[in-house]
């Protein structure tokens, strides 16, 4: 990052902690813009976060592990989250899975190469009369069969014009896993 | 499938704002008794006295003091306050002015999981209408010195912060651990002030009996359960969704209600819940009997128990906040059980131990999520031995 982004990242980040009352209050809220927008909180902004509120960086990063939404790892540009919890399960849940590590090419918890998807399990979204559900950033889709699977993938890939960056489909289906 | 009724809701005969304006004609006390009347238990499946609370809250001498809508709906199965939130926020808006009122608060938060995020604009709308209407923010509806307004803090996708002091603790800025009570919230809570955490039906209860009366309230359900509740309704039957019912109602009864007759069990209260098996179905939701958040998770004939349990266990060894030794290491060993219990390599003895563990993690852990992480698998394991003994290999499961 150049020395200029990183000043204007700091004082982007003083100002929110200020608009939020200047007092640790602050932390979660700044993290979870941090989050949004750079798809990762970094130790450079755990530092920068930690200065402003006069609070040791572990402090910081043990928010930023503790919490699932919000993290260190960098992320896809779309975080796709499937609920695993028992309702959605009894959907048909697994199947969804199987065709998502399909379409995407990845496994659960992994990011795809070009950095567009990011796949991960949900606990309980709180959709389990019309499961099963997956959440895409805050957009919620409910009742997806596998068929729907490729709908949603490409309704993302249109919606940020990286549909052009995306001509060739990722074609490798995965191994059925080891175990 | 769906088949979420709102029109024929008690919410939806309620008019918004009706209930605030009675209740503000009354004196804080005057409230407190009125919700003392109705025996109002929180609905967040814990129930607790919800008059206990604000009389705790309210007598306190500070000048600072919030009201907090617990709005982090994590519990496997339940999604009846996505439907509250989305049908009836202004109703439960009220009864967190009504709160304030009752304790004397002048700062309200609402607590949103992260999961919900869809839903913030949608309510950050409702409240900024709200202000206009003079609903919120200085003077309340003209009424001198009653100053209160409600802001919208995010969750950040953790199950435990549904407990009332992890939330508190997540809001400061913290990790959401739970704290060591006492003290409790209602006299040292959100940055040390006096605050009530009540959960999204709860307040939406509250304008509710305010407008029909406490007796009204009181009349249905049962002595020590009294009114009427909501069910989030999923699983094997035949009509999903959110359904109103008096407390008190046996399982028998909701399960003909939803068309889930001839189910093998019921899953009550979640993942923290109990299995009560289709022999016990003549057993009453109640707090005094099988208490319930609202979530009811029907298990039809063909599932597979083991699958149901350890599907919970998973849930809870990622969600344990790992603060306390029962919780983080006891889910991790019960769910290795489940495993061994999967492949048939359980011997009784060590079932036995693993329900001894059980019972230690019930109470030897700090919160309410350890305390109650064991309940689906020692009630699985007791009510379904028969099924759950022996298991070959390959022996057949749902799927």
């Amino acid at each position: 990052m150049l020395v200029s982004e990183r000043e204007q990242l700091r004082a982007n980040i003083e100002q929110r902690i200020k608009d939020y009352g200047n007092n640790r209050s602050a932390l979660i809220p700044v993290l979870q813009e941090v989050q949004l927008k750079y798809g990762h909180v970094s130790e450079y902004v755990m530092q920068v976060v930690a200065d402003i509120l006069h609070i040791h960086p572990v402090e910081v990063y043990g928010v930023v592990s503790f919490y699932s939404f919000i993290g260190h790892k960098q992320k896809g540009r779309f975080v796709i989250r499937l609920c695993r919890t028992l309702s959605c399960d009894m959907q048909g849940k697994d199947r969804l899975a199987r065709q998502l590590e399909n379409d995407l090419g990845i496994r659960f918890g992994e990011t795809t190469p070009d950095g567009n998807f990011t796949l991960e399990w949900a606990n309980c979204l709180g959709m389990c009369d019309q499961g099963p559900a997956l959440l895409v950033n805050e957009r919620i889709y409910t009742q997806v069969t596998p068929e729907t699977v490729h709908d949603i993938l490409e309704e993302c890939r249109t919606l940020f014009g990286v549909y052009a960056l995306q001509e060739k489909e990722t074609q490798c289906a995965l191994p059925t896993p080891a175990k | 499938m769906r088949t979420t009724d709102t029109s024929k809701m008690t919410f939806s005969k309620v008019a918004p704002g009706e209930g605030l304006k009675k209740a503000l004609t009354m004196s804080p006390e005057e409230i407190i008794g009125l919700i003392t009347e109705s025996r109002l238990k929180g609905r967040g499946g814990a129930g607790f006295p919800t008059d206990l609370k604000w009389t705790l809250a309210a007598a306190v001498n500070d000048d600072l003091k919030y009201v907090v809508c617990n709005a982090d709906e994590g519990e496997p199965g339940t999604f009846k306050d996505r439907v509250i939130l989305t049908e009836f926020a202004d109703l439960m808006f009220d009864g967190m002015t009504i709160g304030a009122r009752a304790i004397g608060a002048c700062k309200g938060i609402v607590y949103l999981r992260g999961e919900y995020t869809y839903l913030r604009s949608f309510l950050k709308n409702k409240l900024a209408e709200r202000r206009k209407d003079g609903l919120l923010g200085k003077n309340v509806l003209g009424h001198e010195g009653f100053d209160f307004d409600i802001e919208i803090r995010m969750g950040a996708g953790a199950y435990i912060c549904g407990e009332e002091t992890a939330l508190i603790e997540s809001l400061e800025g913290q990790r959401g651990e739970p704290r060591n009570r006492p003290p409790f919230p209602v006299n040292t809570g959100f940055m040390g002030h006096p605050t009530i955490v009540n959960n999204v039906e709860t307040f939406t209860w509250v304008p509710c009996i305010v407008t029909k009366g406490a007796k009204w309230f009181n009349d249905i359900g049962t002595e020590r359960s009294t009114g009427l509740k909501l069910f989030s309704v999923s699983g094997d039957c035949g009509r999903h969704g959110v359904f109103e019912f008096p407390m008190g109602i046996t399982i028998q009864e909701l399960l003909e209600k939803v068309d889930g007759t001839g189910a093998k069990a019921v899953q009550a209260g979640g993942a923290s819940g109990r299995c009560v098996p289709a022999c016990d179905f003549g057993r009453t939701i109640a707090f005094e009997d099988v208490p319930t958040g609202g979530s009811i998770i029907v298990i039809g004939p063909d599932r597979d128990m083991l699958q149901v349990a350890g599907n919970f266990m998973e849930f809870f060894l990622d969600e344990s906040c790992g603060q306390c030794t029962p919780c983080r290491e006891g889910n991790a060993k019960l769910l290795e059980g489940i495993e061994l219990l999967k492949a048939g390599r359980c011997s009784m003895k060590y079932l036995r131990e693993l329900c001894k563990l059980g019972e230690t993690m019930q109470l030897a852990s700090k919160c309410g999520l350890g305390q109650s992480s064991p309940n689906a698998f020692l009630s699985i394991v007791t009510k379904f031995k028969d099924e759950i003994m022996g298991r070959t290999e390959n022996v057949t499961s749902n799927a």
